[in-house]
């Protein structure tokens, strides 16, 4: 049996009643508007290689958009809606479902979704899934409740990677949106930074130093295919896909220390794109591609900026602060993440396009590598808790913030993968 | 190119005129480039991750594997080499030349280490360098990777205007991703801010 641990800081509402599994997931923060949901562990969940309650109820509460109740014991998907009880614990939905083992090794998985207050079910559903993709399954799950309730697409079931070192080891991993589930894409004895995903999920490019130097790989994630597409002269870098996948920006010192150029993801002849005696670098596509942001220092202290991606006027975005790095650019493009030095903290910080308003999200103060969730409701960065690199999750208002589950080592430089799988 | 500078036969001139030089004509790179690698493509088929059957639940597990084949989670793992320093013989004993905080500017300290290395690069032009530079801990990733890459270039600048060829030094950075000492104060990061001076093949 494992043994089950949960902490919780602060006010979420969460009681306990968990599945087993090993498990911990630390939030903090009180929403906005959250949906009162009520769930318990499904029959069948004991000694199954995933506990689907468990995986739900976290990334429920991860999205800062419900506020989950316990309900009430050994009921499944048939079980009819004990709605007195629910209504007087405050639910507006309850979950209820079941998983049986089939003779092939997969598992039957069932469930169903009440509205408590109209006394129906919203859904309810039934999936035969393999036991490797039972956390991919409760994952879905759980995107379908986020949806139901909240109209938004969820992103439970997408993936992220990051980087873990452990002393001389590095490794480029590729977990679950919660930081379960860690594949090892990559290991190697050298440094590995800025990982990118292409926009079809399929693909990461990333910069790798095991030649001794900064050179850019593209590697696709289910063969383990290689492509090294940057070892000009000096450091290759920054390596950021066009949203049709077809090409990437990336920083080069082949003719200056650091500039930036677009080449095919396949390798070929680089287009140069700024021409400054200064440093550009850290590109970041516009969503609609026609737009290429970037950082620059080339009005001093480094600042980001904006270029057609064909080439032509630069445009200067941020102002406030003399130290601003890492742009990213939610889904909709109305929204950049960045990192703001203000003394000697760094913050990730958000500028509204639209309306000019800037908002600090965090008050730690080692913080790196912003990145959104493909709904654009979630940005993950990377911080420093208690000696130790970690990832964190915030909600793009600030409020909620979880920290990802750990693997025991550092870990940095997260990119959060598209819709998926 | 900047070369058509006068440089005199004194070593103090010459040294200050090399600060000089490098300081006024920024860090534009000289338009001969040196073609180390053109864009080389590599195609390595990696082997997908195995997991060991046991030979008793072999039948047991061919329709459990074939399940999991078909699952979306894969993920392949794929090991990178390393590589390591050349020869070493004839080099000055200090390889290394340490900066001050933001800055890319060659100190005084550091002008023996650089003659020492041009000193073997100009007697032998089979012989090359790789310039390694390195930022401390404070800072984003790749913007570290940058100014690191400023002071590679600011060393083989020098070497360059002492006598070496383009083509015998190449300028790398490591940003802050290979700190000599981890620590976390100034001590630590006046040791990180360095470039490193290394034979390569």
């Amino acid at each position: 049996m494992w043994k089950r641990r949960h902490f919780v800081t602060a006010l979420t509402g969460m009681t306990a009643g968990w599945a087993h599994a090993q498990f911990r997931v630390e939030i903090s923060g009180i929403g906005a508007t959250q949906w009162p949901l009520a769930l318990e562990a499904f029959r069948g969940e004991t000694g199954a290689p995933a506990s689907p309650s468990a995986i739900i109820r976290a990334d429920l509460e991860r999205s800062g958009a419900f506020r989950l109740l316990s309900g009430p014991a050994d009921k499944d998907e048939a079980s009819p809606l004990p709605q007195e009880a629910l209504r007087g614990s405050g639910a507006d939905a309850w979950l209820a479902g079941s998983m049986s083992r089939l003779a092939d090794r997969s598992w039957d998985v069932r469930y169903r979704l009440w509205d408590v207050v109209k006394g129906q079910p919203h859904f309810t559903r039934s999936a035969n899934v393999p036991a490797p993709d039972l956390r991919l399954a409760a994952h879905r799950i759980a995107d379908e409740i986020y949806e139901k309730m909240t109209g938004e697409r969820g992103v439970f079931a997408s993936r992220i990677a990051y980087v873990s070192r452990s002393g001389k080891q590095y490794a480029l991993v590729i977990a679950d949106a919660d930081g379960e589930g860690r594949q090892v894409a990559l290991s190697s004895s050298e440094p590995i930074i800025s990982p990118a995903w292409s926009p079809d999920g399929k693909s990461l490019a990333y910069v790798s130093f095991e030649q001794q130097k900064a050179a850019v790989w593209v590697q696709e994630v289910m063969t383990g295919k290689r492509t090294l597409v940057a070892n000009f002269r000096g450091s290759n870098s920054a390596p950021a896909w066009s949203p049709d996948g077809r090409e990437l920006a990336l920083t080069l010192s082949r003719d200056a220390i650091a500039q930036l150029y677009v080449m095919p993801v396949n390798g070929g002849t680089p287009r140069r794109l700024t021409t400054s005696p200064s440093i550009d670098t850290e590109p970041v596509y516009s969503p609609d591609g026609k737009s290429i942001y970037f950082v620059s220092d080339r009005q001093g202290g480094p600042q980001i900026f904006k270029i057609p991606s064909s080439g032509g006027r630069v445009e200067r975005v941020t102002f406030k602060g003399s130290y601003n790095i890492s742009p990213a650019i939610s889904p909709d493009g109305t929204l950049l993440a960045y990192v703001n030095r203000d003394g000697g903290a760094f913050r990730i910080t958000t500028l509204d396009l639209t309306s000019g308003t800037i908002s600090s999200l965090t008050d730690t103060n080692d913080d790196e590598s912003p990145s959104f969730a493909p709904n654009g409701r979630l940005i993950m960065y990377a911080s420093r808790s208690q000696g130790r690199d970690v990832l964190m999750t915030t909600t793009i208002d600030g409020r909620i913030k979880a920290r990802l589950a750990t693997s025991g080592l550092d870990m940095r430089e997260p990119a959060w993968g598209p819709y998926g799988r | 190119m900047n070369t058509s500078q006068a440089i005199s036969t004194s070593v103090t001139a010459r040294w200050t005129a090399l600060i000089v030089v490098s300081l006024t004509a920024g860090l534009v790179a000289c338009s001969s480039p040196v073609k180390l690698n053109e864009t080389p493509v590599e195609d390595r088929q990696a082997k997908a991750v195995d997991n060991a059957a046991d030979a008793a639940k072999a039948a047991a597990d061919a329709a459990a594997a074939a399940a999991a084949a078909a699952a979306k989670s894969t993920v392949a793992s794929v090991k990178a080499g390393g590589s390591s320093e050349a020869n070493t013989s004839g080099w000055p004993a200090q390889r290394v030349v340490y900066f001050d905080f933001d800055s890319f500017v060659l100190r005084d300290d550091a002008k023996p280490v650089v003659e020492g290395h041009a000193k073997v690069l100009v007697g032998n032009k089979a012989r090359k360098l790789m310039i390694e530079a390195h930022t401390d801990e404070r800072g984003g990733r790749e913007y570290n990777l940058a100014l690191g890459q400023k002071r590679a270039e600011a060393v083989a600048k020098s070497l360059v205007l002492l006598g070496a060829t383009e083509a015998q030094v190449e300028a790398v950075s490591f940003g802050k991703e290979r700190p000599a000492d981890e620590g976390h104060d100034e001590q630590a990061w006046a040791k990180n801010r360095r470039a490193e001076l290394k034979e390569r093949k």
